[in-house]
């Protein structure tokens, strides 16, 4: 295990002490954190590591939360709902990645950003399903008491952020990760090498998806009502790869810092500037942007640095 | 000798231009192939419509017995077919290590990382670049990364072996020592077609010479033969260079 990889779990365990010091707005706080965390760290798979940059995730967010919704008013728990929209997220990303993916550059980054419009067209008209436009209602789990609501779907989201870490770790030390990092070099030298190129494009996609597709089911179940233009807001496929970019492309360690980053800014931001907070926030990323290029990672290459560990 | 690469009335277009036309060319094993031809000729386009990466639009090619007619390039890849970019093609961020590593990891499935870096090793050792190992790709010269580049297709363990222009751009020193690499190869029993504008270097290392001229082969046969064949003089060569390797014949 690298450097990074323990600072990363480090990090997440921070995480999880956050009920000892809040109530609940550190918890709200702490369930987006880790959501955003599974974003990006999602989004890295596809977009750090094979360097594709899809605009799909809010696509599969989508999908995660109307897919957990619609199984849970047929009356199936909640962790059969979101494996089963995680697993079928997966499979789905995995074909349409098959297609999509033979596209590069800005080419698979409009296809992929029409992914969501087709999902929430969908949804839309889906009426007898999905509630269409008017929203799906979703039954609540446990009804306990508001701060213990809070609590579970904190260690909900924070378990699923830790699985989704365990995977992008997994998958950067691994023959796939090795694969991944070719094709973001030189496709067509990763084929000549006997690399299948799509295969490998397809597996990073699907797995890309079906975390994020699971995120947006406890998502759902958290805030009992879901609507398209919630769930399949475009800000969700655009704020992963802030995040990663903010926080160092293709470092799993990177790209979680970069999301808890990008949160406190949000909240920071949202909190003294109400009435241009996304104008400062935008500022603010671009200043990020121009003066650390590589994102936080950069500012300790030489203990983090990904590039290192193929010596 | 038996043969191992047949193409068979092989042609491909783009669009309007016919880079390809009713090719029909056959490799023996163990022989080193020398293309030739003027800029244009089709000599890369053979190489890619064989490897996979432009498909024919007809004919067919046959390699070691099967038909890769349609194969797509990483198949082409692991049933023994290997090449040299004329650009070099690194993985720019990796080492160079990695960059053969990644050769032999995924030219056969199963092989894991490890041992792929360990054979890695005894292939940039034979090329002259284990002082480079772990220096990354897009730092070494041009030699270096052409040499690099021929590990990389060493570490494909290939039965047919495409080295596309490996010597353009280098300087004498660095020409005489990558024929020398060239040679050891064949002398390995590798099979191998070379793409090469330097005629000193084809008339070294290679025991038949084809030469593609407006994408048809317009000569085939041993290399004596063909320096002097009046079609390839004309298309290619010109008479300067026939006059002046007329007496050595």
């Amino acid at each position: 295990m690298t450097r990074a990889n323990i600072a990363l779990l480090i990090l997440i365990g921070c995480v999880a002490a956050l009920p000892l010091f809040g109530g609940a707005y550190a918890l709200r706080l702490g369930t987006i954190a880790c959501m955003y965390a599974i974003l990006a760290l999602s989004w890295n798979v596809v977009g750090g590591f094979a360097g594709y940059p899809s605009f799909a995730t809010a696509a599969f967010f989508g999908f995660g939360a109307y897919a957990t919704g619609v199984l849970m008013n047929d009356g199936l728990s909640l962790w059969l709902s979101v494996v089963m929209a995680a697993v079928a997220a997966l499979l789905l990303a995995a074909m349409l990645g098959a297609v999509l993916l033979r596209l590069r550059g800005h080419y698979f980054a409009i296809a992929s950003l029409s992914l969501a419009e087709v999902l929430r067209e969908l949804v839309n008209n889906a009426t007898d399903l999905t509630g269409g436009g008017m929203g799906l209602n979703i039954p609540l789990v446990s009804g306990s008491s508001v701060l213990g609501d809070a609590m579970f779907f904190f260690y909900a989201m924070l378990g699923l952020l830790l699985a989704t870490a365990l995977m992008a770790m997994a998958v950067a030390g691994s023959k796939l990760g090795f694969g991944l990092a070719c094709i973001r070099q030189n496709e067509t030298a990763s084929s000549m090498v006997g690399l299948n190129t799509t295969l490998y494009k397809s597996v990073a996609f699907g797995l890309s998806a079906c975390f994020v597709a699971a995120a947006g089911g406890i998502y759902a179940a958290w805030v009992h009502y879901i609507d398209p233009s919630d769930v399949f807001d475009i800000l969700y496929s655009v704020k992963p790869i802030v995040m990663a970019l903010m926080g160092g492309l293709g470092s799993p360690l990177g790209v979680a810092c970069g999301a808890f980053l990008y949160l406190g800014l949000e909240e920071v931001v949202w909190r003294n500037y109400i009435q241009i907070h996304t104008g400062v926030l935008g500022l603010l990323i671009v200043m990020l942007l121009l003066f650390l290029p590589h994102g936080l990672v950069s500012l300790r290459a030489g203990m983090f640095g990904r590039k290192t560990k193929h010596v | 000798m038996s043969e191992i690469l047949r193409l068979q009335n092989v042609s491909r277009h783009f669009s309007g231009l016919q880079a390809l036309r009713e090719v029909t060319l056959a490799v023996a094993k163990g022989e080193v192939l020398g293309l030739i031809g003027p800029n244009g000729a089709g000599k890369t386009t053979l190489v890619n419509t064989i490897c996979g990466v432009t498909p024919a639009n007809s004919g067919t090619i046959t390699f070691d017995g099967a038909d890769i007619t349609k194969i797509k390039t990483y198949q082409a890849a692991r049933r023994g077919l290997s090449r040299t970019f004329q650009i070099v093609q690194p993985f720019a961020e990796f080492t160079a290590l990695d960059n053969v590593a990644a050769a032999a990891l995924f030219s056969r499935p199963g092989e894991s990382l490890k041992s792929a870096r360990e054979e890695a090793r005894a292939h940039l050792a034979f090329v002259g670049l284990d002082a480079q190992a772990g220096r990354s790709a897009a730092t070494l010269t041009l030699a270096m990364r052409k040499r690099l580049e021929l590990a990389k297709a060493l570490a494909m363990r290939p039965k047919l072996l495409f080295l596309d222009e490996v010597n353009a751009g280098l300087n004498s020193a660095e020409v005489e020592r990558a024929t020398r690499l060239i040679h050891e190869l064949a002398g390995q029993g590798i099979t191998i077609v070379m793409i090469e504008h330097l005629m000193k270097v084809v008339l070294n290392v290679c025991t038949r010479i084809a030469v593609l001229h407006n994408g048809a082969l317009i000569a085939d046969g041993a290399p004596r033969e063909v320096i002097s064949n009046p079609a390839v003089v004309e298309a290619y060569l010109g008479q300067q260079y026939a006059h002046r390797h007329a007496g050595h014949g």
